[in-house]
């Protein structure tokens, strides 16, 4: 049904420079870990990535960035990154910040074939500048637009054949707008099982929205290991 | 009261008292994460995490270390019993929708008519402001924990941010290790002091003028 990759190279292989790219994940947390580390091999460049984070120093869409590989960053929260705030400073990036909140939506709008839509978040701050506001019931909203990609670059538990997905628990994230935003969805599973094998009301993104398939065994990286104190 | 620790205690305890049993509750990164160190035994509350879950329970053990479950602040967490699992969109729908009770975030600055500026310094590194746009128009009820001054003394309670905003009017109450402050139409109004100072003292540190609640000024 779908193409199931055994290599990443080749998973990754027809992403071209100038590419927009969605990348799954909050934090190191749900991320496509071997297909950002295909990535930075192929030495692809002038990409525009849309994503919450962007890594960390020497892990994640951070391995892109300081491969220099990333023209321009969207996302919400860039905060853990030393070598991007090097490159901001020194106008190696664009950066676009977005709320949280109506950066996956713009991405759900995407996937979902919605234009735009209009949200409360940004009003009366920076975000809010050229954009249309209108009122409704007395309250002012801003007009957002929908976001969607050439790649997306995505991670789930488990997936099988049709390209089915289920994500375990805070790995969904940003996971399944993603998955339905862009032309060619790229999923990095943890483990690929035959069609059936996956309860159809267990599903979280229905095949249709994968094109592409590849099992990858994930490192999971911490980024802040809190431990009770007993 | 000097000792940081103790002023982040008496400001995460105070802000506990916010809280009622049912409520959901979002708390911010940093000090509003304390706060639920401090929620009684009593009472039935459930944490939403805007990464998509709904019943954050107590920091892992070694054994319950799961790297697949973080909270906001990217530290590793567990749920609770009933916790619920969902992606980003549904997350801040549930936030954006009115569906949490209460949302207490960290603060820069908040003026006199409760706008908020806790996410950017001109000049300094960029973070981005993660959820905390949506959050304060989404939930029921916006409480600010900060320190009422400064490092350096200079006013966190003013009559204008200087600071580039994160929503406006959007703040309903405030509070310090010094006092409460609530923002209705008329002005800021004191309606707790926390530290044995007196009124004019947290005038003094205070840029608008306050409006007193009356109990504190028979006291």
């Amino acid at each position: 049904m779908k193409q199931i990759h055994s290599s990443f190279q080749d998973a990754v292989k027809n992403i071209q420079d100038g590419s927009t790219l969605m990348v799954g994940g909050f934090g190191l947390v749900g991320i496509p870990e071997n297909l950002l580390l295909a990535l930075v091999e192929t030495g692809v460049k002038d990409l525009t990535i849309i994503s919450n984070n962007c890594g960390v120093d020497d892990w994640g869409l951070g391995l892109l960035l300081k491969n220099k590989q990333i023209k321009k960053m969207v996302g919400s929260y860039v905060g853990e990154n030393k070598e991007f705030e090097r490159q901001v400073l020194a106008g190696e990036i664009e950066i676009e910040l977005i709320p949280q909140g109506t950066l996956a939506e713009r991405i759900r709008a995407g996937g979902a074939g919605i234009p735009a839509f209009y949200t409360p978040a940004g009003v009366g701050t920076s975000i809010a500048e050229s954009k249309e506001i209108k009122e409704f019931d007395g309250k002012e909203y801003l007009l957002e637009t929908a976001l969607t990609a050439d790649y997306s670059l995505i991670r789930a538990i488990k997936g099988d054949k049709m390209g089915n997905l289920v994500y375990n628990k805070t790995a969904r994230n940003f996971n399944p707008m993603i998955a339905a935003a862009g032309k060619i969805t790229i999923a990095e599973v943890e483990e690929l099982v035959e069609i059936g094998q996956i309860e159809s009301d267990q599903i979280h993104t229905p095949g249709v929205y994968v094109q592409n398939i590849i099992v990858g065994h994930q490192e999971k990286r911490i980024e802040r290991k809190t431990i009770k104190q007993i | 009261m000097s000792d940081k620790h103790l002023i982040r205690e008496t400001i995460a305890r105070r802000a506990e008292q916010e809280i009622e049993s049912g409520f959901y509750v979002n708390l911010g990164i940093g000090m509003p994460t304390l706060v639920a160190n401090y929620l009684q035994k009593d009472k039935q509350v459930v944490l939403q995490s805007e990464n998509g879950l709904l019943g954050i329970g107590p920091f892992p053990t070694e054994d319950e270390l799961d790297p697949d479950l973080i909270n906001a602040g990217k530290e590793t967490v567990t749920a609770i019993q009933g916790a619920a699992f969902f992606d980003s969109a549904e997350s801040f729908g549930m936030i954006r929708g009115g569906h949490i009770d209460i949302a207490i975030l960290g603060g820069m600055e908040v003026s006199k008519n409760g706008d908020l500026a806790n996410w950017m310094i001109p000049g300094k590194m960029i973070k981005g402001m993660g959820g905390a746009m949506d959050l304060i128009h989404g939930a029921k009820r916006i409480i600010v924990i900060m320190e009422h001054l400064s490092k350096n003394g200079k006013h966190k309670i003013v009559n204008k941010c200087a600071l580039p905003l994160t929503g406006k009017g959007v703040v309903d109450r405030i509070i310090t290790e010094r006092a409460v402050l609530d923002v209705t139409d008329n002005g800021l109004k004191l309606v707790e002091i926390l530290d044995g100072s007196t009124i004019s003292e947290i005038q003094a540190a205070t840029e608008p003028n306050l409006i007193i609640e009356e109990t504190l000024l028979n006291q």
